[in-house]
């Protein structure tokens, strides 16, 4: 049976002391010790207000413009040097535009041997109907390599900066960030359901007719990102996360790039002679032609779509 | 025609300039986009539709993505629905 005893029937108890020496209470040394809670420094009332006084005071008399003599030169020198910075300005610029040579003349210096060059055996020596193809994914494949390689680092700076590995705050972004719109929300996913599937298949085209026509594996890849954004916009993570995560991300484009690395590294490591490729480049106008552009272009569709949908998973959610 | 590229020209520069002018975030990304829809217009007056697709899909269409979802995260398209709800 256990009934509550009063405060001097506990104070005899050996429990009491044990509890003592538990909190520290009593020293073995010492004897009694008494423990007082710290208590945080709160400045004097009086003290800030003065202190701030005095800050207001010395800001007040520095903008004192009727009184200040040097803040009133130094606004008047302020705004003439910049009217006088901006006119130069827009002169000087103005200047270097007219003396720029007319839109389309025949005579511009851009009209050199290499852009002849292109035009006249762009197509003999690509393959390529669409000569803006040809010189991107042909003769100067190398930047297109360095750009899909800027995206690449892009990406990976994304994912340095805005990732979050605890699962229960990514739960909590991704709750967070829709507080005030509706989840499932029909007209979407109504406009969804008809407008995704089209613009797939108008990526997928403009990726793999790159040489044929306009586009090509930025553009088409640009679009493809845009469509699988709309999904994700209208259906949400769940249905997203089964096709696509982190993982297949980073699959996708390390394969993409190691195959745009590997198919023109013989071009590079030759100091960029035209060297004849192995693959034949077939009747120009079919989509099998042009030898490694339509490879090419695919890679560096493959790496922009998932560029653009992880950079829009990050800033929403912070890690897929 | 040459009419009809003035006049894309002109809602160019006030796109341009209402852009930076504008006070309010979410007004200033739209004029933006309808800058870059612009553009790829005159991309392909200028005979070169490659860089109009790519226009079209990345600047008005990604890059406006990104702002706006940047903008939800800085809590900025939020305070106009909360000056509504204070009102009532």
């Amino acid at each position: 049976m256990s009934r509550k005893l009063t405060d001097e029937q506990y104070r005899k108890t050996k429990s009491w002391k044990f509890r003592q020496w538990l909190d520290g209470t009593k020293d073995p040394y010492l004897d009694a010790v008494e423990m007082k809670p710290q208590i945080a420094y709160q400045e004097d009332k009086k003290a800030k207000h003065l202190r701030s006084e005095e800050k207001r005071e010395i800001v007040r008399r520095v903008y004192d413009i009727e009184h200040n003599a040097e803040m009133k030169i130094f606004r008047k020198i302020y705004r003439i040097f910049s009217v006088i910075f901006c006119i130069a300005l827009v002169f000087m610029l103005l200047v270097a535009v007219s003396n720029l040579p007319p839109f389309g003349n025949a005579d511009n210096p851009a009209n050199n041997e290499v852009a002849a060059r292109y035009i006249e055996q762009g197509l003999e020596e690509t393959g390529a109907v669409n000569l803006v193809t040809g010189m991107i994914l042909d003769y100067r494949a190398f930047d297109t390599l360095g750009e899909s390689h800027v995206l690449f680092i892009a990406t990976c700076t994304v994912l340095i900066l805005l990732r979050t590995d605890r699962k229960e705050s990514r739960e909590y972004m991704e709750a967070n960030d829709r507080t005030y719109e509706p989840k499932n929300d029909v007209i979407l996913q109504t406009a969804a359901r008809i407008l995704v599937p089209p613009i797939m298949i108008f990526g997928v085209y403009v990726v793999l007719a790159g040489h044929l026509g306009p586009g090509g594996g930025f553009s088409g890849g640009a679009v493809i990102g845009a469509g699988l954004i709309l999904y994700l916009n209208a259906f949400g993570f769940a249905k997203t996360e089964r096709f696509f995560t982190v993982k297949t991300y980073k699959k996708m484009s390390f394969a993409a790039l190691a195959c745009y690395s590997l198919a023109k590294s013989y071009s590079f490591y030759t100091g960029a002679n035209h060297i004849e490729s192995v693959i034949p480049l077939g009747t120009p106008g079919a989509i099998l032609s042009s030898g490694l552009i339509l490879i090419l272009n695919i890679c560096v569709g493959v790496v922009v779509a998932g560029t653009m949908y992880t950079f829009y998973v990050m800033f929403r959610k912070g890690g897929y | 025609m040459q009419m009809f590229i003035w006049i894309l020209l002109s809602f160019l520069v006030v796109c341009a300039i209402s852009a930076s002018l504008s006070k309010n975030l979410l007004n200033s990304i739209l004029i933006f986009m309808s800058y870059s829809l612009i553009m790829s217009i005159i991309w392909i007056l200028l005979e070169s539709p490659d860089l109009a697709i790519t226009e079209a899909a990345v600047g008005a269409g990604i890059t406006t993505v990104l702002f706006l979802v940047t903008l939800k995260k800085i809590h900025a398209i939020m305070k106009e629905d909360e000056e509504e709800q204070k009102d009532e």
